[in-house]
């Protein structure tokens, strides 16, 4: 059984949900290693998607995927904007027209997510930023036989796993590497919040 | 906005509304026919990019030869990339990866002169903030034996400022000359404003000028001429 248009809207809304949960949190690992804004700007970003998402009903996946991209560029306001933004257009390109999502077009929108953000934002893994989370993410879901939630749930954990890695990590990349040195010790706010939805989109498909 | 049809215009993507303003003030100062076109800050007046603004003010500051963006910091060149390729023709904007200030100054001197796109991405790219009089524009040109040289006097009280570095520039900018401007041991590119502000060649003293090519004389006519008025300060 595959994804439908609707249960990736509320899987979106369930992350929604999480971003506002985790708000303060991200604020703050921002704060430390950051502009502080990371999290208020999530929030804003994924409160706008909200209200587009109860007036407009996009009747595909790629469609959906889309409007999230396009409400997230225009509503962050920080680097979060055009990398999920990026990540958010490539993965809708990458799953096209398909009525449901399987595990496969899962797995490749997630790679197509990663690619996205990797050409946006020029950063490897190891530079302390959200491709230390996607990076895993992808190569679990692709190494997953099973159905969508199992993907998407060996993501999460891959994520989660590389977001704690970025804790030791010196930043090369963002506001974070004019820290140097002195960024080594915190969790990586974009890596954070990688993971974070992941984590609300497995959740969701095991419900669904 | 006639005036501009012809130039490249510059849209300022900054995090700080009031820095975007500051950096496209500096250089409209040097680029009077040139659209300087700031955009800074979210929506909401706070610090971040606005990628709507982005996109409407790269369509605003383009009169059909382009526009050059520059950037502040990271998230900004993000913004600004995306906001170009969402439109009609990419190619018709360049994203410059330049020092925010002199680059801006450069890019706004070189578009005012009438450079292509590629020249004024190229003149921001070029501008960084080490002493640019320093470093060797190109070939010395007092070997040339068809050069043409004038000691011209500063007659203004600042000398070799923004301003009338930048007056400088832009006279000689339309001719088909090349032009060097000395002081002292120093030599720079009159094409380039930020070189000639490195000279930093004082009021009351005179620099060298030299130039070659079809318009060299009328180079030398057109500084003679800027600093007997004394820049117009």
């Amino acid at each position: 059984m595959g994804c439908t248009a609707a249960d990736v809207v509320a899987a979106l809304r369930a992350a929604a949900e999480v971003v506002k949960e985790h708000r303060d949190e991200l604020v703050r690992l921002d704060q430390a290693i950051g502009d502080g804004d990371h999290g208020e700007n999530l929030r804003r970003g994924f409160t706008a998607l909200l209200s587009r998402l109860d007036t407009e009903e996009p009747s595909s996946p790629g469609k959906v995927l889309k409007l999230v991209a396009t409400t997230l560029i225009s509503t962050v306001g920080g680097a979060a904007g055009p990398l999920y933004g990026t990540a958010f257009l490539r993965a809708s390109a990458a799953v096209g027209d398909l009525e449901e999502l399987d595990s496969d077009a899962v797995a490749s929108a997630l790679r197509a997510a990663l690619d996205g953000v990797v050409a946006r934002g020029k950063a490897v893994v190891g530079d302390k930023t959200m491709v230390d989370a996607l990076t895993p993410a992808v190569a679990a879901a692709a190494s997953v036989d099973g159905e969508v939630a199992a993907v998407l749930s060996a993501a999460a954990d891959a994520a989660a796993e590389g977001a704690e890695s970025t804790v030791p990590m010196v930043a090369r990349k963002g506001r974070a590497s004019y820290l140097g040195e002195r960024s080594a010790g915190h969790l990586d706010p974009g890596a954070r919040s990688t993971s974070l939805l992941l984590r609300a989109f497995a959740d969701a498909a095991a419900k669904a | 906005m006639t005036a501009a049809a012809s130039r490249v215009g510059l849209v300022i993507v900054s995090h700080s509304d009031m820095l975007a303003n500051g950096v496209a003030e500096l250089a409209g100062q040097m680029a009077p026919d040139v659209s300087v076109l700031p955009v800074g800050g979210t929506e909401e007046g706070g610090l971040g990019t606005d990628y709507g603004s982005v996109v409407e003010a790269l369509a605003d500051a383009d009169s059909g030869t382009g526009v050059v963006v520059l950037y502040d910091l990271g998230s900004a060149k993000m913004t600004a990339e995306m906001a170009v390729e969402s439109a009609d023709d990419p190619s018709r904007y360049a994203v410059v990866d330049a020092p925010l200030v002199e680059g801006a100054v450069a890019a706004a001197v070189a578009a005012q002169g009438g450079a292509s796109l590629a020249d004024v991405a190229a003149a921001a790219e070029g501008a960084s903030g080490e002493t640019p009089a320093s470093a060797p524009s190109r070939p010395a040109l007092h070997v040339v034996p068809d050069a043409v040289s004038a000691e011209v006097l500063l007659t203004n009280e600042v000398g070799l400022h923004a301003r009338p570095a930048a007056l400088l520039a832009r006279a000689v900018a339309e001719l088909d000359a090349e032009v060097v401007v000395r002081y002292g041991d120093e030599e720079a590119n009159a094409a380039s404003v930020l070189a000639l502000m490195g000279l930093s060649a004082p009021g009351g003293k005179s620099i060298t000028v030299v130039a070659t090519g079809k318009d060299a004389r009328e180079a030398i006519r057109r500084i003679e001429e800027l600093a007997e008025r004394g820049f117009d300060d």
